[in-house]
């Protein structure tokens, strides 16, 4: 139906309006809003701002050092681990033979529509806590359960993206190459991918940025990065509920410093890009 | 065994369609070693299928072309042998972006024949010279014009020393005032005694240049001769309806 069309015209989204969104905010909303959220905390606690920022300079260090760079780590595993099987599965997507393209878009619609804490569990149910391996305990730790677990989602969406990008190539550069006697592996990563690599980065970054905010699911499955540090510190204090917002606040604004930049790249390599092309 | 005696490119009753469309009805031409040969006709007569189908970058569903006596369209054939001796240049050049234009030429022989690169390298220089784009070595495909585009996509497909040329439209996208420069170009190859196979609008080009001219319509070649027999003194209707719309 023609009322349709422009549902359907629309591009797909792949979360990047997250990353546009966020790109967008401006600095001035973000000191506003730094304004606003103690003062809305306080109006009616027995604890005083001046105490419960005692108490996080406290903590401050440890949540950083001890949480949040475990969230980093987190990520930037999971993300290697995601593009390596990504790039991987991508290319299935792309295969002349029917059998491994259906392997790889039944495996791809699965893992992206599926919710990502949905996958953490079934990673962390589904292997044991440690291996045998030559009569030698090696243990399994959560938290590598948790690397894998959102690296699924990841290698899915960035298989998107590896397929979207080497079909962005015009099918002239594959004649080109085919009628120069290159092999199509040959075709693949020496004429086709060197040209879509740059096309590929922005939705990479994108899905990074993504990955990382997603990292505090993780403290479901007990893994100690800064969700649950920040929550064991309160623990600590004595549980008093001033201190929420401001913990859970500095948790904000430590992952908002660390995927605005991000997404502020993003949106302007994409447009870069999008103008050289 | 082939011998330079026999037509290098034989087509026999070669048939093709897409879906109930039959875009080649029965086509049969034989070309002779270091003939030039220009195939004309009215858009959509299967000019560009035609001469896509003897290096296999579209297949046949009847028929034979053979190849220096290899049939192209045999399945057990491997089709990079044949493709290094059927060099093809496109409409649009086609050329690597992400490659200078000395790095474009030098691609496929180091990688695909495996030379060595200081040799290549060599003969890569010596083909940009005969092409007339000496200090064009470091540019990007983005910094050309089309016609020296063009040029560069020659010298690639010769960089692979082909016996054959395949040229699909070569001018068509080009501005008028650089189609010459790639005119003279292949006019060169041609009095070098390369055998070469064009799909062309250029009636002026055929005449000067072609040994032979083929004009096809509508899947079937209609007409074949001299290009003086066939420009002069056309005897099919519809050639000499096409030649005088557009000469």
């Amino acid at each position: 139906m023609a009322v349709l069309l422009p549902l359907r015209a629309a591009p797909q989204m792949d979360g990047f309006s997250l990353t546009s969104w966020l790109a967008n905010i401006k600095w001035w909303q973000i000191g506003l809003l730094l304004l606003i959220w103690p003062v809305h905390a306080f109006a009616q606690g027995a604890v005083t701002v001046n105490d419960a920022l005692a108490v996080l300079y406290k903590w401050a260090p440890f949540l950083v050092l001890n949480g949040f760079l475990f969230n980093v780590l987190i990520s930037v595993l999971s993300m290697a681990l995601g593009t390596g099987l990504g790039v991987l599965v991508g290319l299935t997507l792309i295969s002349k033979w029917y059998a491994l393209r259906l392997i790889g878009n039944t495996g791809t619609a699965f893992f992206r529509n599926a919710p990502w804490l949905v996958l953490l569990f079934v990673v962390l149910l589904a292997f044991p806590f440690e291996f045998t391996i030559f009569g030698m305990r090696v243990p399994f730790p959560g938290w590598i359960k948790a690397v894998i677990g959102l690296s699924l989602p990841v290698a899915a969406n960035i298989a998107i993206v590896v397929r979207g990008a080497i079909q962005s190539v015009p099918s002239a550069q594959w004649e080109a190459a085919e009628s120069l006697s290159f092999t199509r592996i040959q075709t693949l990563w020496q004429i086709i991918i060197p040209q879509c690599i740059k096309r590929m980065i922005p939705p990479w970054m994108n899905w990074y940025a993504i990955l990382t905010m997603a990292t505090p699911l993780c403290s479901i499955l007990g893994t100690e990065e800064m969700v649950t540090l920040t929550r064991q510190a309160m623990e600590a204090e004595g549980n008093k509920p001033e201190f929420l917002m401001p913990f859970y606040g500095f948790v904000l604004v430590l992952f908002f410093l660390y995927c605005y930049p991000i997404a502020k790249l993003t949106v302007r390599l994409e447009r870069k890009f999008a103008v050289k092309l | 065994m082939w011998s330079p005696t026999q037509p290098i490119v034989a087509m026999k009753d070669v048939k093709k369609s897409y879906g109930d469309f039959d875009v080649l009805k029965g086509i049969s031409m034989d070309i002779m070693k270091g003939e030039v040969v220009c195939i004309i006709g009215p858009s959509g007569s299967g000019k560009s299928t035609l001469i896509r189908c003897i290096n296999a970058l579209n297949d046949i569903q009847h028929g034979s072309i053979t190849v220096e006596g290899q049939e192209v369209h045999d399945p057990g054939l491997d089709k990079r042998i044949l493709r290094r001796k059927v060099g093809m240049v496109f409409q649009q050049y086609n050329l690597f972006p992400h490659k200078t234009a000395l790095q474009n030429i030098m691609m496929a022989p180091v990688k695909v024949l495996k030379e060595p690169r200081a040799e290549v390298e060599e003969r890569a220089r010596a083909l940009l010279k005969k092409v007339r784009l000496e200090g064009k070595e470091n540019s990007y495909p983005g910094e050309l014009s089309g016609g020296q585009q063009q040029r560069v996509a020659i010298a690639r497909s010769l960089a692979m020393r082909p016996d054959i040329m395949l040229f699909d439209e070569v001018t068509a996208a080009l501005d008028p005032e650089t189609v010459k420069e790639v005119l003279v170009t292949i006019k060169e190859l041609a009095a070098d005694g390369m055998t070469c196979i064009l799909v062309t609008h250029e009636m002026g080009f055929a005449k000067e240049v072609a040994d032979k001219v083929y004009f096809t319509d509508r899947g079937l070649i209609v007409e074949e001769g001299h290009p003086s027999e066939i420009f002069t003194n056309p005897k099919d209707p519809r050639t000499k309806a096409f030649l005088s719309q557009i000469l």
